[in-house]
């Protein structure tokens, strides 16, 4: 607000209409970055008292403080008005990120007012996240600094697309145009990859107010807008809602039964009732009922409005889901490669499971590969096995489950990330994703009702199970042990159920009569038939001496899912290996109902397998296995497999 | 109807930050409550969170923590809202500051409110658990909140340390806590003062009469006019209060709440009035002045 306006505001007509043109003001955030002493608080100084924003108290406090802190002799200091934790006070630095509100005729700013210590250079990153310009402070004594560089390279890398170089402290250089015209120079030639889409280099004093707001006459030389000036007018692509449309879920909204919307911010597009739109994780579609606000239902809505959608159809959407529309999906993937900046002191381990919230989204993760981190002084690319404090990197993510999302380029609001610490809940640091990592990335999730089939298909394979039965001392075991190593190895998803391991746990109530034996079996093809439907090649390794139990869990299972291998090794050769002294403890009478002893062993009649253990070793026997289901079509994605 | 989509305006960007901040909050915390203290911000927040869950009522408490010394017009206002909302609203008092009569007069503002107000407030939130407190502190109101979080996290004891805040990039807010551990949030942090009154104008938001200018017993103190708003105000030797035009630019504790000479008795009078002051709204606080950094100690030890 300038004078004139104040003074007429007392006047109500024109009060109303200063009203109505403050109101229509749009907003322009934007951050000021540079080193400890080029006079960015002093800047933020001027920028409030030239706007009339300090108070006459306020003023007055920091008069008084001046005397105290203050470092420019008998001026008043301005750079006091903004530094404002006590401790920083004293050591006359800024610690942290402040934010200082100002306004004038034509916009209302917002500043971030970011510190330039090297140990501080997260609290820059946190300032640009969301701003749509940085002004960067250059001491014109010193030129161009690393710390102008580091400061440049943060500011592109969390895409900032405008750019004021602010030629500070020229008043010290006698005002020389020699001085700005090599500064601006020098400046362009190591920022002109940075992307930058409008780059403004000011001549200035925040000390003496040149080029700040008002115009100086000490700068003839220079033709081009203040500061103020800039701020007012530089045209900033703020239209997201020409965007595909993206609505991040944060709250399902259900004041009673007949009411189910769901409460977001657009972050990008258009969106209007009649509208199809889909969840891009499940891919279930619906149309669009109404956009619901306190102030009325809409006909339309854009990025950044805060609405509540309602549909047609009753489909599944809970919070960290993202509606789109039908014709322009976000990626959906598990792994992506993104740009890290670390902010912790712990250091980023790869592997270790991590909390990265996307959106309304928290998944578990963790980095499975540092590709290179960045020199934020030379931007030169260095090999790294761990991440520090401030470090900057190029990684690659897997996450537990899918999400959705846009390359940050794109979308910031879809392509940003924290990362926090699953005990300390901590944020350790925050990435901004390049692109998801997966052929599948752009096959969409067909809208299926998720089952036994649905389940399978993800993992290439047919679930089925490979009960191996025979004598104790067999082999059984070890052949299913090798045939799931194999199968693991072609990238399938499969479950090994032993005999003795689950009579550790599940089964560790049963004994070895003939009614604890059907109870054992029966609750084994109980647990396969859940596995199979999970969609796994489940392995089952257990006597099973009864034929009745084997038939029982047969019939539990589909046609097809019950795969009979017969482990085939005489009694007398499986007593003369005896491999867990089993043998001679019956014999001893040491151990009752001991299969093929004293309990009665029932051999298949017509088995889909025999594996002949007196003929073949185990290995080739697994080879045998892994081959008859690949014959049989149970290894869909393994088309390559040679014996 | 209109066929484009509206112009977000700084005040609706501003509108659908704090609504977003606030569902955010609804969503991922067990036990959230807002901290409704009456004033003009406290009404804008409630506001914001009547469209925030919209046909929804907003799904959490509303907390008054009451020193016993407001003025009588802002339990009336609070009570007349609370019921026409059917809002669900808890009112805290620190009784055992009530059974030792902590008053402002014989304790002095600094312990006064650090019995009554900070003391008060971390009682209610361990009373009843929440893990999740809205606060209406604006950044642009002191120096020391110009830094402060959207999410300001304090730790099982309610301390606050500037030291330790989590980095907040982009609208990602980090709402991990464990058992105990608390968030301050602060959804109108970029707010103004003057966004305040235009956006209560502009949305016709109801505010205590006690903003409005009117003929009130007062008495000067310090250069400063205290409205005597019962009997428990002691006078001094000779006091005596007189009727004046005053209104009030924040509320409080009506001891330590300054009033200022006005006859702004609509809203739009009330903008013209603040568009040309040239003091600070804090300074009608007399609690700040104690100390230089007054703030930040206060912060440091729990209060807003």
């Amino acid at each position: 607000m300038n004078t004139t306006v104040m003074e007429d505001a007392l006047d109500t007509k024109a009060l109303v209409e200063y009203l109505a043109t403050h109101e229509k003001k749009d907003l322009l955030r934007f951050l000021t970055c540079g080193s400890v002493d080029d006079g960015k608080s002093t800047l933020i100084g001027r920028l409030l008292y030239d706007t009339k924003l300090i108070f006459e108290d306020q003023l007055a406090s920091i008069e008084k403080d001046s005397k105290k802190h203050g470092t420019v002799g008998d001026d008043i200091d301005l750079a006091l008005l903004v530094d404002g934790l006590q401790a920083e006070r004293e050591q006359g630095i800024t610690i942290d990120v402040a934010y200082r509100f100002f306004t004038t005729d034509k916009r209302k700013f917002i500043v971030a007012d970011t510190p330039g210590h090297e140990q501080y250079t997260r609290n820059m990153a946190t300032g640009a996240s969301n701003s749509d310009l940085a002004v960067i402070l250059i001491d014109a004594r010193k030129g161009i600094l690393t710390q102008t560089r580091r400061h440049s390279f943060i500011v592109s890398l969390l895409g900032i697309k405008h750019v004021v170089l602010a030629v500070n402290k020229i008043d010290l250089m006698d005002y020389s145009q020699d001085v700005f015209d090599k500064i601006v120079a020098d400046y362009k030639a190591f920022a002109a990859d940075f992307g930058f889409e409008t780059l403004q280099a000011i001549p200035m004093s925040a000390r003496y107010g040149d080029n700040v707001l008002g115009r100086s006459d000490k700068l003839p030389w220079y033709q081009g807008p203040t500061l103020v000036e800039h701020l007012e007018t530089v045209q900033i692509d703020q239209d997201l809602s020409q965007k595909p449309f993206r609505l991040q879920v944060q709250w399902v909204n259900r004041p009673d039964l007949n009411f189910r919307g769901f409460s977001g911010t657009i972050s990008s597009g258009t969106i209007r009732p009649g509208d199809d739109v889909l969840v891009a994780k499940s891919g279930k579609s619906s149309r669009v009922k109404a956009i619901v606000t306190y102030d009325g239902d809409l006909a339309v809505a854009a990025a950044g409005q805060a609405i509540t959608l309602t549909l047609e159809d009753e489909i599944d959407i809970s919070r960290g889901d993202v509606i789109s529309t039908t014709d322009n999906r976000p990626e959906v993937s598990d792994q992506f490669q993104a740009r890290l900046i670390w902010m912790s002191e712990q250091e980023l381990i790869p592997g270790r499971t991590l909390l990265i919230k996307i959106g309304a989204k928290t998944v578990s993760a963790s980095v499975t590969e540092i590709k290179h981190k960045t020199d934020v002084n030379t931007f030169a690319d260095l090999a790294a096995k761990t991440l520090k404090l401030n470090e900057v990197a190029l990684v690659n993510i897997a996450l537990q489950e899918p999400v959705a999302f846009d390359p940050y380029a794109d979308n910031h609001e879809m392509g940003a990330f924290i990362v926090i610490d699953r005990v300390s809940n901590l944020t350790l640091g925050a990435g901004m994703i390049e692109h998801g990592l997966r052929r599948a990335t752009n096959v969409h999730w067909q809208a299926l009702d998720v089952n036994k089939a649905t389940r399978a298909a993800a993992k290439g394979q047919k679930p089925a199970v490979l009960w191996f039965t025979g004598l104790s001392g067999a082999g059984k075991s070890t052949i299913a042990n090798l045939v799931e190593k194999k199968l693991l190895s072609l990238g399938h998803h499969t479950y090994l159920l032993d005999g003795d391991n689950v009579r550790h746990g599940l089964n560790k109530d049963l004994g070895f009569t003939d009614a604890d034996r059907v109870e054992n079996i029966r609750r084994v093809a109980e647990v396969s038939k859940l596995m199979v439907d999970a969609g796994l090649v489940t392995l089952v390794s257990f006597i099973s001496p009864f034929r009745a139990e084997r038939q029982m869990a047969r019939e539990l299972l589909g046609e097809n899912e019950f795969i009979e291998i017969y482990v085939s090794t005489p009694l007398d050769v499986v007593e003369k290996r005896d491999v867990k002294g089993l043998y001679v403890k019956a014999r001893a009478g040491e151990i009752r109902n001991f299969t093929g002893i004293d309990s009665p062993y029932e051999a298949p009649e017509n088995p889909e397998l025999t594996l002949d253990t007196t003929s073949q070793t185990p290995e080739q026997l697994a080879e045998k296995v892994v081959l008859f289901m690949v014959k049989n079509g149970y290894l869909i994605s393994a088309p390559e497999y040679q014996i | 109807m209109p066929v484009t989509p509206e112009r977000m305006t700084h005040l609706k960007r501003l509108e659908a930050e704090a609504i977003f901040i606030m569902r955010e909050v609804a969503a991922e915390f067990k036990n959230p409550v807002m901290l409704y203290s009456i004033g003009k911000d406290s009404s804008v927040m409630l506001h914001l969170a009547l469209k925030a869950f919209y046909p929804s009522k907003p799904p959490f408490p509303f907390m008054h923590v009451n020193t016993t010394w407001k003025f009588r017009e802002m339990i009336r206002f609070r009570d007349e809202t609370a019921a026409r909302l059917g809002l669900n609203l808890i009112s805290h008092t620190n009784q055992e500051g009530v059974a030792n009569n902590v008053n402002p007069f014989d304790h002095g503002s600094s312990v006064f409110t650090n019995i009554m107000k900070t003391d008060a407030l971390k009682q209610a939130l361990t009373e009843h658990g929440f893990d999740a407190a809205f606060g209406g502190a604006r950044r642009d109101e002191e120096k020391s909140r110009a830094k402060e979080r959207i999410f300001s996290f304090r730790t099982a004891n309610h301390g606050w340390d500037p030291k330790n805040q989590r980095p907040e990039l982009w609208n990602l807010y980090n709402a991990r806590v464990k058992p105990g551990e608390s968030i301050r949030v602060f959804p109108i942090s970029n707010w103004t003062e003057l966004d305040i009154w235009q956006y209560i104008l502009m949305e016709n938001i109801p505010i205590v009469p006690l903003y409005f200018a009117k003929k009130r017993p007062v008495v000067q103190r310090g250069g400063q006019w205290i409205m005597v708003d019962d009997d428990r105000l002691p006078l001094n030797p000779g006091e005596v209060p007189e009727m004046k035009s005053v209104r009030f630019r924040t509320l409080g504790d009506y001891p330590l709440t300054a009033a200022v000479e006005s006859e702004a008795d609509t809203l739009e009078a009330i903008v013209a009035e603040m568009l040309v002051a040239r003091t600070s709204e804090r300074s009608g606080r007399l609690i700040d002045h104690d100390e230089a950094g007054s703030m930040e100690k206060k912060k440091r030890e729990g209060y807003f």
